[in-house]
C-alpha cells in the first residue's frame, strides 16, 4: 500500500477547557478526494485550520509522506504543499487576474538594481493555468477578478494553488455559495485536480456534491469522527442521517410518515 | 515562470499596455474618470478665466499649488490604496518647517543638519503611526488624528519653549535656496521638479515594482495578503514612514521658500491631499488606484483652487466648487469601477 500524503493520527484540539476536536484519525492519498462532511459547528473549520498550520494540534500527530510534521504558521504548511482555498478568500476583487494569480510571488524582470513586475508573463501564465482547468472563457489576464463569477474565482484560486506546487488541496465549502451550474464547474475542477495526482480534501455539507467527486468520506459530528467509509459503501440517505446525528433525521422522517398516514383520515 | 533574464528587445516599463484600446480596458484604469474630470475643469476655467489663466502665469499658479499638495498626496494615496489614512501630515509639515528653521535659523547650524533632522522627524512620526496602527488595531484614522494633535502640540510647546515665539526666520545659502525654495523663470517653484521626481519614484513603486502588487493586495484583503506571505506589517510601517518623509520635505521647502516657519501652516494639507487622491480615482477603502490618477486629481484640485481667481467670480465660491467636484468625482469613479468589474473578456481578441 502507498504511503498517504497526509495522515492524522489521534489528533485532538482544545481551546482552553473547550474540546473542539477529539481523536481524529484520517488520511488522504495522492489522486484521491477525501470528503469531509459535517453540519455547522461540527469542527470542520478547526480541522482545516489545524491542517493548514493556523492551529497546532493539542495532541496527536500529523505526518506528510510518512514523516511527522508540525507547522508553525500557514506559510510553512503552504511551503510543504498544503494549500487552502476558502469560499471567497485569496482573491482580490479589484486586482487583475494576472496580478492576483501571482500575488506575493510576482515574476520580475530586472534592469540593473531595479525590479519590474512582469505583467506579460504573469498574465500569460495565469490565463494558461486557468484554461488548463477548463475555464476557457478567461482569455484576458488584465480583467479584474471582481468581474468573474464565483465558480471562476474558485477556479482561479485552485489553479494558482496547483501552479505553485500544492500537493494537498484543502477546499473549504467551495460550492456552498454557488448555483447549480457554477457548482458543477467547481466539481469538475476538483476532478481535474485529482486527475493530476493531487490529494484533495473537500469540505462540504452538501451530500450530493460530496458523492459526485469523493473517493473517501469522513463524517464529523461534534468534533469526533462519526464514520469513515469509501465510495459506494453508504447511500445518500445514510450519509445525511449520519451528518444530522442520525436520530434527528429518523425522528423527522417518522413524524412525516405519521403525518402522511394520518392526514387522509382527517380529511 | 519567474524570468530574471533581461530581454533587451522589451520595451521600457512605460509601455505596459501591449493590446489595443477597448472600453473594458479603459474603464479598468483608475485614472480614466479623473482624466475626464481634469479636462472638464480645465476647459471650464479656460473659458471663464480667459487668456490670463491660459498664460504662463496662470499655469505657474496652479502648478505651484499642485506640486506642494502633490508631494504629500502621493504617499497619502499609497496609504489609501493600502487601506489606511494619514491625517498627521497636517502637523508634520509645520513641525518639519519649525525643525529646520529652529536648527538652521535660530541656532545657525548648517542647513544640511536642519534638513536631515526635519526629514528624520517625519520618518519618526510615520514609524510611530505605523507601529501604533499595527499594535493597537485601532483604525489609522483615529491613530493619525491623535498624532496630528500630539505633533502639533509638541511643535507649539517646544517652539515657544526654545525660541519664545511661534515663528522663526530662516536665511539659507544660495544652494539650499536654489534646490528647495527658488522660482524657475521667476514663476515656477522648483518644487514642481521635486513633484515630478516623486511621481516617477512612486509610480515605479506602485506600478512597476512587485511591491506595488503587495500594496494593492494589502488594501484589497489584508488577511489573504498575509496568508500569501506578504510582509504586511513591514509594508504598513514603510508606507506611513513614506508619508511622514514627504510631508517633512514639503515643510522644509516651505520654510526655505518663505524664509521663515510658523507653527500652524499645514492643516489645509490634510483634506486637500485626501481630496486630490479621491478625485484621482483611489478607492477610500483601499485596493484600487493609480499614480497617474492621483496626479490628475491633484492638478484638478489645484486648477479649481487657483483658477477661481482668474474668473470674474467671487473667490469665496471655490470651496463650493471643490465640494461638488469631489462628489461628482467619486460618483464618476464608482461608475467606471462598476464598468471595469462588469467588462467581460474583450471579444475581439479572444482566441
Amino acid at each position: 500500500m502507498t504511503t498517504p500524503i497526509l495522515r492524522l493520527t489521534n489528533v485532538s484540539k482544545s481551546f482552553g477547557p473547550v474540546d473542539v476536536l477529539h481523536d481524529i484519525s484520517l488520511q488522504v492519498n495522492a489522486g484521491e478526494v477525501l470528503c469531509l462532511l459535517g453540519d455547522n459547528g461540527a469542527g470542520k473549520s478547526t480541522l482545516i485550520k489545524t491542517l493548514s498550520g493556523v492551529h497546532a494540534p493539542t495532541s496527536g500527530t500529523m505526518e506528510m509522506d510518512g514523516q511527522p510534521v508540525a507547522f508553525a504558521n500557514p506559510r510553512e504548511a503552504s511551503d510543504r504543499g498544503i494549500a487552502t482555498v476558502h469560499q471567497f478568500g485569496g482573491t482580490f476583487p479589484l486586482m487583475s487576474i494576472g496580478r492576483c494569480f501571482f500575488v506575493g510571488r510576482e515574476p520580475v524582470k530586472r534592469w540593473g538594481p531595479l525590479k519590474a513586475y512582469d505583467r506579460r508573463t504573469a498574465n500569460e501564465v495565469a490565463v494558461k493555468a486557468i484554461q488548463g482547468f477548463g475555464i476557457t472563457r478567461i482569455t484576458d489576464g488584465d480583467r479584474l477578478v471582481g468581474g468573474l463569477s464565483g465558480g471562476e474565482r474558485q477556479s482561479l484560486a485552485i489553479a494558482r494553488a496547483v501552479h505553485f506546487g500544492a500537493r494537498v488541496l484543502i477546499l473549504d465549502e467551495p460550492t456552498a455559495a454557488l448555483g447549480v451550474k457554477q457548482a458543477s464547474h467547481v466539481l469538475r475542477i476538483v476532478l481535474e485536480a485529482r486527475r493530476r495526482g493531487l490529494a484533495v480534501i473537500f469540505i462540504t455539507h452538501q451530500v450530493t456534491h460530496a458523492m459526485a467527486v469523493g473517493d473517501r468520506f469522513a463524517v464529523l459530528i461534534r468534533g469526533s469522527l462519526a464514520a469513515s467509509f469509501a465510495k459506494g459503501e453508504r447511500t445518500r440517505e445514510e450519509i445525511t442521517d449520519l451528518m444530522a446525528g442520525g436520530e434527528a433525521m429518523a425522528e423527522l422522517e417518522a413524524e412525516i410518515a405519521a403525518h402522511e398516514a394520518g392526514s387522509p383520515q382527517a380529511a | 515562470m519567474m524570468s530574471d533574464t533581461l530581454k533587451p528587445s522589451l520595451a521600457p516599463p512605460a509601455a505596459r499596455r501591449d493590446h489595443g484600446l477597448s472600453l473594458g480596458a479603459l474603464a479598468r484604469r483608475p485614472e480614466t474618470g479623473s482624466f475626464l474630470g481634469m479636462l472638464i475643469v480645465f476647459a471650464f476655467f479656460a473659458v471663464f478665466g480667459g487668456s490670463s489663466f491660459l498664460g504662463l502665469g496662470g499655469a505657474a499658479s496652479w502648478l505651484n499649488v499642485a506640486a506642494e499638495i502633490g508631494i504629500v498626496a502621493l504617499p497619502v494615496g499609497l496609504l489609501m490604496i493600502a487601506g489606511e489614512l494619514d491625517l498627521s501630515v497636517g502637523s508634520v509639515i509645520p513641525a518639519a518647517s519649525m525643525t529646520v528653521a529652529v536648527l538652521s535659523g535660530y541656532f545657525d547650524l548648517p542647513l544640511v543638519v536642519g534638513i536631515a533632522a526635519a526629514l528624520a522627524l517625519g520618518l519618526l512620526v510615520g514609524f510611530v503611526n505605523g507601529l501604533l496602527v499595527l499594535r493597537t488595531g485601532v483604525p489609522s484614522f483615529i491613530i493619525t488624528l491623535g498624532s496630528l494633535f500630539a505633533v502639533a502640540g509638541l511643535t507649539l510647546g517646544i517652539s515657544v519653549l526654545v525660541t519664545g515665539s511661534t515663528g522663526v526666520a530662516l536665511q539659507t545659502g544660495p544652494l539650499g535656496k536654489a534646490l528647495l525654495g527658488s522660482f524657475i523663470g521667476g514663476m515656477f517653484q522648483v518644487t514642481i521638479l521635486w513633484w515630478i521626481a516623486a511621481l516617477l519614484a512612486v509610480g515605479y513603486i506602485l506600478h512597476v515594482s512587485p511591491i506595488g502588487n503587495w500594496i494593492f493586495a494589502l488594501g484589497g484583503d489584508k488577511v489573504s495578503a498575509r496568508n500569501e506571505g506578504i510582509p504586511i506589517d513591514r509594508l504598513t510601517v514603510q508606507l506611513f514612514m513614506g508619508s511622514g518623509f514627504c510631508s517633512a520635505f514639503v515643510g522644509i521647502s516651505q520654510a526655505i521658500l518663505y524664509n521663515s516657519a510658523q507653527v500652524s501652516t499645514g492643516q489645509s494639507f490634510i483634506f486637500n491631499s485626501i481630496i486630490s487622491v479621491v478625485i484621482g480615482g483611489v478607492l477610500l477603502t483601499g485596493g484600487f488606484g493609480s499614480v497617474v490618477g492621483i496626479a490628475f486629481g491633484t492638478i484638478t484640485f489645484a486648477i479649481v483652487s487657483q483658477g477661481i481667481f482668474y474668473t470674474g467670480f467671487d473667490a469665496n465660491w471655490a470651496s463650493l466648487i471643490i465640494g461638488v467636484l469631489l462628489l461628482l468625482a467619486v460618483l464618476m469613479n464608482n461608475t467606471f469601477r462598476r464598468l471595469a468589474l462588469s467588462a467581460t473578456t474583450s471579444k475581439g481578441k479572444a482566441k
